[in-house]
């Protein structure tokens, strides 16, 4: 059995808002092995990005995640202060954000930027981060590596930037990457390329990422384990090929009948839709927080959800298919 | 391209459109010339819907912006019902010509509550009174999906699927004849992606409007579009039905762009384009060919001579390999 890299479990960040607590993730569990790729999908205000943010520990002074177990590596992540933190991030986990031109130091050269990272965490001499530093960018496709160094961001595009914050993220031989939305702002045909490059180095390097995406075709095509998030919540995790093979949560098949299939859905045809609006998540929130905008729903909806499912592949529901009409026939 | 015979004028075309802008270099350089289009000739014909796809910086939103006359060309013409575009009426146009845009947080007025919002098109226009206007955005609201209660709520008190309903709103109370929508879902969750994509058809089966359809989004410029274009560094590379296009690509570039497109089938891993990665410079295009450094077909002749367009199927395509003059042409007996 291969030994985990990541575990977490019953996660749940609230932050104080004007008048109440904004329950923004409630209870996740999920782990992650060496080697794997996890893609967490969800649509904006699902809590994906502060889950990353809670393992990264960047999430601020005023907002403490608590989990029964989040550990790196066998580190309490929990209970790791600030300097201990600091000492992981970058040398063993580390983050590619959205907007590389954001993240990326106007002005400092790309050189400046990769080399620092290396020295700071590495203890590398700058002549060693520096060849390092070349390596990386040709690995990651980046033609006339050495020149590039003394660049400035502004004067790369958004691909080649992006390309630079995968060789920043990797300076230091990371162990765990997380990824969100690495390929959002990018041309598909750039999108495409960038995603293979990250697959074949977390195979190649052993490492584990996870990914962060609301595009289900970027998660069909990369993901080992996929984790579907409604409103701060886990409502359907599993292998791949299980959650789009066989989606047995409402919200995933309601989600998947949303995209047009080219050569499926017809031309023109309607598109599903899921009808309604996330709900608020500040103040008590009970029951299935899906079921104001759910099809199946039933009064039942608002208790307890059991967590249904058969090995890895796990979903969050009353309905024991996922759905209300089989649990009558079957009565 | 090509009008079919007996078709009236179309309803919006571009003919030979140069577009060059004048981009700094620095404080003491002198500014370069970058052209965003290079000699496009393009028509919207009644009812249909123009799909245009395309990397950014290919001249897509540049070509929206001249057909909404928002710029002028640097050279060609526009054409309305077969009349240059400066000699029309600047508000006659409006109430038939109207965009929406791509980011519905900046472009509703933040201070404007909605029926205000909504309304201004009347108003500018003079049409009605003000309880027929109230009336005519409170039907406008119920069109687009948005319950009537919203009329005296701020842009900023919506989410972003209810922002661009009402900036389809505002753009169809006049009753347009032709709707330019330069990416209007690609800032929207799928689930409200499809709600707008639904809205959009619906409205133009209901109103008969004719759309120009902006989007990187393949699979939903095939979903929507009758006849798309294929832009590549400011020329249109190929045009076709949008059956054609979809099943058959010619272009090697539009093979590489539906080759990109990622559908949610597990197990298929993530495509290979073939393309080499760097998008060229627009200040600095490259020669011949402006696709023949990224091109996996590419031979001798793309880098020395510019493909000129070849009349294909209902459309063109701007290739060597379907030039009959050019040296590339019998190695792909299609």
């Amino acid at each position: 059995m291969e030994k985990t890299l990541l575990n977490v479990r019953n996660l749940t960040i609230d932050i104080p808002v004007g008048g109440g607590t904004l329950h923004a993730v409630r209870g996740i569990d999920f782990s992650l092995n060496r080697g794997e790729v996890l893609c967490i999908v969800g649509e904006s205000g699902s809590g994906k990005s502060l889950t990353s943010l809670a393992l990264m520990g960047l999430l601020g002074k005023k907002i403490t995640p608590r989990a029964d177990e989040m550990s790196f590596d066998g580190i309490n992540l929990l209970k790791a202060g600030s300097r201990q933190m600091r000492a992981l991030r970058g040398a063993r986990m580390s983050m590619i954000f959205q907007e590389p031109m954001t993240s990326l130091n106007p002005a400092y050269t790309i050189g400046d930027q990769l080399i620092e990272a290396r020295m700071l965490h590495g203890g590398a001499s700058r002549a060693e981060a520096r060849a390092r530093a070349i390596e990386l960018l040709e690995k990651v496709g980046i033609t006339a590596a050495a020149s590039r160094l003394s660049q400035y961001p502004h004067q790369l595009s958004g691909g080649l930037r992006q390309r630079v914050m995968i060789a920043m993220a990797l300076m230091c031989g990371p162990e765990l990457i997380i990824a969100d939305e690495p390929t959002t702002a990018l041309d598909v045909t750039i999108q495409a390329q960038i995603l293979r490059l990250l697959v074949d180095l977390v195979r190649e390097m052993g490492m584990a990422m996870i990914l962060i995406t609301h595009d289900l075709g970027v998660v069909a095509r990369v993901a080992d384990k996929v984790a579907v998030m409604y409103a701060g919540g886990l409502v359907e995790t599993g292998p791949a090929a299980d959650v789009f093979g066989q989606p047995r949560h409402p919200y995933t098949r309601g989600l998947l009948a949303c995209i047009p299939l080219p050569g499926k859905t017809e031309r023109g045809a309607p598109l599903g839709t899921i009808p309604g609006i996330v709900p608020s998540l500040v103040g008590e929130v009970s029951g299935c927080t899906f079921r104001t905008r759910c099809a199946e729903a039933g009064p039942d909806c608002r208790g307890t959800i059991p967590l249904r499912g058969e090995g890895a592949h796990e979903f969050r529901c009353v309905h024991a298919e996922g759905r209300r009409v089989s649990e009558q026939e079957g009565a | 391209m090509l009008d079919r015979a007996g078709a009236a004028h179309p309803t919006l075309e571009i003919r030979n459109v140069t577009k060059t802008y004048s981009v700094k270099q620095g404080l003491m350089a002198k500014p370069k010339p970058l052209t965003a289009l290079r000699d496009v000739s393009l028509s919207l014909r009644k009812g249909e819907v123009l799909g245009l796809v395309g990397e950014s910086g290919c001249g897509k939103s540049t070509l929206a912006k001249i057909l909404l006359g928002l710029e002028a060309p640097t050279e060609g013409e526009v054409l309305v019902d077969g009349q240059a575009l400066g000699s029309h009426d600047r508000l006659a146009l409006a109430r038939r010509i109207q965009p929406i845009f791509q980011d519905p947080y900046s472009s509703l007025n933040p201070r404007k509550s909605i029926a205000d919002i909504v309304s201004l098109p009347l108003r500018i226009h003079g049409i009605g009174d003000a309880a027929s206007q109230k009336q005519a955005v409170r039907d406008m609201l119920d069109v687009v999906g948005l319950p009537a209660r919203v009329m005296n709520s701020y842009p900023s008190q919506m989410s972003g699927g209810q922002r661009q309903r009402v900036a389809i709103a505002r753009a169809l109370i006049i009753k347009p004849e032709v709707v330019i929508c330069d990416e209007p879902t690609s800032a929207l969750d799928v689930s409200v992606q499809s709600q707008i994509l639904n809205l959009l058809g619906d409205l133009r089966r209901e109103f008969g409007l004719t759309y120009l359809f902006i989007s990187h989004n393949l699979a939903v410029v095939e979903h929507l579009a009758t006849r798309v274009a294929v832009m590549y560094l400011g020329r249109i590379v190929e045009e076709a039905e949008a059956g054609d296009l979809f099943d058959a690509p010619a272009h090697p570039y539009t093979q590489a762009l539906l080759k990109s497109v990622l559908t949610p089938e597990p197990g298929l891993g993530v495509p290979d384009t073939q393309l080499g990665m760097a998008y060229p410079n627009p200040i600095d295009p490259p020669s011949g060919c402006a696709f023949h450094p990224r091109c996996p077909k590419a031979g001798p002749v793309c880098s020395a001579t510019a493909p000129v367009p070849v009349p294909m199927r209902e459309g063109h395509v701007e290739c060597h390999l379907f030039d009959p003059k050019s040296p590339l042409y019998e190695d792909t007996s299609r």
